[in-house]
């Protein structure tokens, strides 16, 4: 980058061990951050305010949850899975569900307890793993995407009853503020989906920094030697799952309460697992960074494909299908140039320029 | 109580009590199975010969399909449609061959696998762009297909098999039969068995893998083909058809990966217990069971023989 670590010596292993080891990062993680506040605050300008808001950045900040979280399980633990829009359907009912029993506790704790349950439920849904892996786990996986969507369709109690068999949200306030419901606060619903993103990539970054997450990808490398030098596979293997299915809950809960506001089956069906998963994979295998950019990048491109189509005068149902192929083209072009994803071309271009302009 | 009867008597005294309807309902599952089982089939060609699990099949059958519908829209003769359709399944092999296989050649199993979900999504986008995204009826009497029905008279009620249904299983039955001989006995088929035992020692003989590897997708293009006219002629064909097709998966599952035998057997039994599920038990459940049965029939399996009926055994080595 424009800048060097020269100079920055590491005097302890706890300075070493730190997530942001030099100082130009931890200011620019500052800068990142002040950013983040300014822009709700000041607005975004030349773009509709709410639009921005609703069709954009909260969505990708809610899928990039999604993504750190099925990157734990894919990236992380080598474990696969097609059922991660099932999981997130776990977490919005569990959310639902809650919230209709205990109206008066707070909405952000019921957002965590949902993810719990999610967990739960995956930490079922991953047993098969013990026994199986690669595509045999997909087949699993995908069992519980069809069995979680038919429940959720068939079983009325989960979805209160209610005559359109969709998630109704009710409206829930935070200091006062409607943050969920028809009436809710933009500004608001970001800081929230902010706060869960910040708080959530950081206990994913320390937890594989860690000794689960070494374990992780221990038994993602070999899962046999790892099992022999003593990494228990059940334990390393339910918790990837517990832990992914927790984030792909709360994502669900918060995608279904402060975005959507009303949702149906279709909202977590497969193919919305398929999207998950190429976040993940654009964004880079095995790599919180790549979370995020995976996730923007899977979000934001066919909005953007599709609104400079439109300046064209191409209609909105063509745009849709090339921002499929476009989106097939580019995860081969991906997997063929950079198998490691958006994070990796990010570092190497990092590298790159912080040898510049010298070759070596 | 009630439940417990509903669980483990009823489904059997209705089975007995009705034996037409039964008979009926074990025929319309054998046909959904010969379906799964043709999909599985493109599925195991393609993993022998190349270790790659293709994702992309079950799009694969409806993309055939409806280029051929999209064609015959055209003005085309009905069987020059299926020609210029078999030719279109071509040059998709050869440039799935050129273009994904051949540079990801090497790579771990799991890239493959998320390159044919790529493919996936490229199909789907192509394929609405270019013929619509709208369900379409599939030739039937325009390619010599039979309609109408038999009528059985059996133990006091009759069962109805649609001609149809009769003549998909026997063109599967032909299909499965041609490919058998055409592995057994001819020179690329030998070399197929040769390239799917170990890409290496294949290559070091001197057979060609990138060839091999275009026969291998049209062979599994052609299967496509197949299986979509006859789900087409069943119901529409549409994209829907691909989530169908993942069906596919529990069947290889119960098969093992590696067996074309399995294959079939696994589709006719995946195909016959969702039905025979579905209607005598799947009241208790609300319906629509049918959706998820074969998965967690395949997830039990797995439990207790993850190679599948047929599969060869899964030895592991550090």
């Amino acid at each position: 980058m424009f800048y060097r670590e020269a100079g920055q010596y590491k005097t302890s292993y706890a300075k070493d061990l730190q997530a942001f080891p030099i100082k130009q990062d931890k200011i620019g993680m500052f800068i990142w951050g002040i950013l983040a506040v300014v822009v709700a605050v000041i607005g975004i300008p030349g773009l509709g305010y709410d639009f921005a808001m609703k069709a954009i950045i909260i969505p990708t900040l809610i899928f990039t949850i999604t993504a750190l979280g099925l990157n734990i399980l894919v990236g992380f633990a080598g474990q696969i899975s097609l059922g991660t829009g099932a999981f997130m359907g776990v977490g919005a009912y569990a959310c639902l569900k809650l919230t209709t029993f205990f109206p008066d506790v707070n909405i952000l704790i019921h957002f965590v307890l949902s993810g719990f349950v999610a967990a739960v439920i995956g930490m079922f849904f991953g047993l098969p793993s013990l026994r199986i892996k690669g595509f045999y786990l997909v087949v699993a996986t995908l069992g519980a995407q069809f069995f979680l969507e038919w429940a959720f369709g068939r079983i009325p109690w989960l979805y209160n009853f209610a005559d359109s068999g969709a998630i109704e949200v009710p409206t829930r306030t935070l200091f006062g503020v409607p943050i969920t419901g028809a009436s809710a606060d933009v500004t608001w619903q970001y800081f929230i989906v902010l706060f869960f993103l910040a708080g959530m990539t950081w206990i994913a970054s320390n937890l594989i920094r860690g000794r689960i997450g070494r374990s992780w990808m221990m038994i993602r490398d070999m899962d046999i030697a790892a099992e022999l030098i003593g990494v228990r596979p059940l334990w390393t293997k339910l918790s990837a799952f517990a832990v992914s299915s927790f984030y792909c809950g709360v994502s669900g809960a918060l995608m279904v309460f402060i975005w959507l506001g009303a949702a149906e089956v279709e909202s977590f069906d497969i193919n919305h697992s398929f999207l998950y998963l190429f976040m993940v994979i654009i964004g880079g295998l095995g790599s919180i960074t790549g979370s995020f950019m995976g996730a923007a990048f899977i979000w934001i491109f066919p909005i953007l494909l599709k609104e400079v189509g439109k300046s064209f005068g191409y209609n909105a149902t063509l745009m849709e299908n090339i921002s499929l192929v476009a989106i097939g083209v580019m995860i081969v072009i991906i997997l063929i140039k950079e198998p490691h994803g958006l994070a990796r071309l990010w570092q190497i271009s990092k590298q790159k320029l912080r040898l510049w302009p010298f070759p070596h | 109580m009630e439940l417990l009867y509903g669980i483990f008597i009823d489904p059997w005294i209705q089975m007995v009590s009705l034996p037409d309807f039964f008979v009926q309902v074990l025929w319309e599952g054998f046909v959904s199975g010969v379906l799964y089982s043709l999909i599985a089939l493109g599925f195991v060609l393609i993993f022998k010969a190349s270790g790659v699990f293709n994702f992309a099949q079950g799009i694969m059958v409806v993309f055939a399909a409806l280029a051929m519908v999209g064609i015959y829209e055209l003005g085309v003769p009905g069987w020059l449609s299926v020609i210029i359709a078999l030719g279109i399944m071509y040059a998709l092999a050869f440039s799935v061959e050129r273009f994904v296989m051949r540079p990801l050649v090497g790579q771990d199993d799991i890239i493959l696998f998320m390159a044919t979900i790529g493919l996936t999504f490229i199909l789907i986008g192509g394929g609405q762009a270019i013929f619509g995204g709208e369900p379409k009826a599939m030739l039937t009497s325009e390619i010599g297909l039979p309609s109408g029905d038999y009528v059985w008279e059996m133990g006091g009620g009759i069962v109805i098999f649609q001609k149809l249904d009769i003549a998909a299983t026997v063109i599967a039955g032909a299909l499965i039969a041609g490919l058998a001989f055409f592995f057994s006995y001819t020179k690329i088929g030998r070399a197929l068995r040769a390239v799917a035992d170990d890409h290496q020692a294949a290559v070091s003989v001197g057979i060609g893998l990138n060839q091999i590897w275009v026969v291998v997708w049209f062979a599994a293009g052609i299967v496509a083909l197949v299986t979509g006219i006859m789900w087409g002629a069943k119901s529409d064909v549409s994209f829907a058809l691909q989530i169908v097709a993942l069906k596919a998966l529990p069947v290889l599952v119960l098969g093992g990966f590696t067996s074309i035998p399995g294959a079939i057997v696994g589709g006719l039994i995946i195909g016959i217990g969702e039905k025979v599920f579905e209607i005598y038990w799947g009241g208790l459940m609300g319906g629509g069971v049918e959706s998820w049965f074969a998965f967690i029939i395949a997830l039990i399996f797995l439990l207790f023989r993850p190679q599948g009926l047929f599969g060869d055994k899964i030895i592991e080595r550090v």
